[in-house]
């Protein structure tokens, strides 16, 4: 028999919140409406803590800590915006427009882009690092989707929701460091995948303009992301 | 938010604009402020521009408004010579604080671009043309990486209500908070 879950008391932010000992700093944090930006991040889909968006202080350690990967435990202390974690996610931020081409104005996801939108929330008024400006070419070879790279900041979500709710597995991450990049199959264009189920999930997990629907044009895209807890859930009822 | 935004400007405080490379949609948001320009003009003094027709740089100058990303050698001593004359510079749109659509060039060199843009140039071996046109630079550079920016107004463009808000901060010297009114790409 399975002990019952323990409650414990934590602080985060000086505000003394309770939670259940199996959930992380982050989700605690959001039910009790305290901001931690995310971006790799999304409920329904395994941690992967790549983004480092949510890192934040905890009390007994001298390294910060991704909140969407750490449990809460009794008598944290938990701090989420000290200058020295909002001078971390502004440059995180940065260096993710200064990495690949994100061009908002002209971008299928202007509007609806949660790097966009963390951007003005989190003060980066202009990005301080040069721009690498890599020549990344399109895959436009599937005909109701379109990779574009240049918008693609690596969250791995579309990795994820193929392989843990599709069960199809066509996403993966192939190099290295800035090499790095998400492809389909072995990378073969996506057009011609095997493995691809054109359920569109992909699309809509995208938290930028990288994966969208063909024939939308400046933003003009729509992520449904709400589908995602509620297709977990029914499963788990399920099962 | 920099101490240099509520630096002291002079009693009529001078306003310039420049276009440098981008599509003049923020010159042209600036003119959608619509009757608040007559409050704008009560507030300060309209000195250079492509609204005004002075063509020199006047040599003192509080705030400019610079529109535009540093594209060519003719935008890189314009925006130094406004720099040194202005107390104040604002990186005004996105051309201005990210290089947005002119920098869209930077993943293809140069020359590519002027064997598309003048082939017939190009096949019997000219050159680009750079009498009585400006040079391009080899690559398309946000405002701050030439001078630098005391405020960042993003925006493509920037909405006429922003810019009015931001002007009249600036103007009463009080620290504005463009995040509050727009954002990359709005």
């Amino acid at each position: 028999m399975t002990s019952p879950t323990r409650v414990v008391t934590l602080r985060i932010d000086d505000r003394e919140v309770s939670a259940r000992e199996d959930e992380t700093i982050l989700q605690v944090a959001r039910d009790n409406e305290i901001f931690i930006p995310t971006l790799c991040c999304l409920e329904g889909l395994s941690t992967w803590g790549a983004c480092r968006l949510c890192l934040v202080e905890v009390s007994g350690s001298n390294k910060l800590l991704a909140a969407c990967a750490t449990r809460v435990a009794q008598d944290l202390e938990v701090k989420t915006n000290t200058p020295r974690i909002l001078a971390y996610r502004r440059t995180i931020l940065e260096l993710l427009f200064s990495e690949r081409n994100h061009v908002c104005s002209v971008c299928v996801a202007n509007g609806e882009c949660e790097l966009q939108n963390l951007a003005q929330r989190c003060g980066v008024d202009h990005i301080r690092v040069s721009y690498r400006y890599p020549e990344l070419s399109l895959d436009l070879s599937n005909d109701l989707f379109r990779l574009d790279p240049n918008r693609c900041i690596l969250c791995t979500r579309c990795v994820r929701v193929c392989d843990e709710i599709e069960g199809a597995h066509t996403w993966d991450v192939m190099g290295r460091g800035i090499d790095c990049q998400v492809i389909t199959d072995l990378k073969a264009p996506w057009g011609e995948s095997k493995s691809c189920t054109s359920c569109g999930k992909c699309v809509h997990v995208c938290p930028t303009g990288a994966l969208s629907q063909r024939g939308t044009a400046i933003a003009e895209v729509h992520h449904h992301r709400d589908f995602l807890p509620y297709l977990t859930q029914m499963r788990g009822e399920r099962d | 938010m920099t101490s240099a935004t509520t630096a002291g400007l002079t009693q009529r405080p001078r306003l310039a604009t420049v276009w440098l490379d981008g599509c003049s949609g923020c010159h042209m948001s600036l003119l959608d402020l619509d009757a608040r320009l007559f409050e704008l003009v009560s507030l300060c003094d309209v000195v250079y521009g492509p609204l005004v027709d002075t063509k020199r740089v006047p040599e003192e100058i509080d705030l400019t408004l610079v529109e535009g990303a540093v594209s060519s050698d003719h935008d890189w001593h314009l925006v130094i010579e406004l720099r040194a004359r202005s107390k104040l510079l604002v990186a005004f749109g996105d051309c201005a604080v990210t290089g947005n659509v002119p920098s869209m060039r930077n993943v293809v060199p140069l020359s590519a671009i002027y064997q598309r843009v003048f082939p017939a140039a190009a096949a019997i071996g000219g050159d680009c043309p750079t009498v009585g046109v400006p040079r391009l630079l080899d690559r398309v550079l946000p405002v701050h990486q030439v001078v630098s920016v005391d405020l960042f107004l993003p925006g493509c463009p920037p909405a006429a209500e922003a810019i009015y808000q931001v002007l009249l901060d600036v103007l009463a010297q009080r620290a504005p908070e463009p995040l509050k009114l727009t954002r990359f790409g709005a």
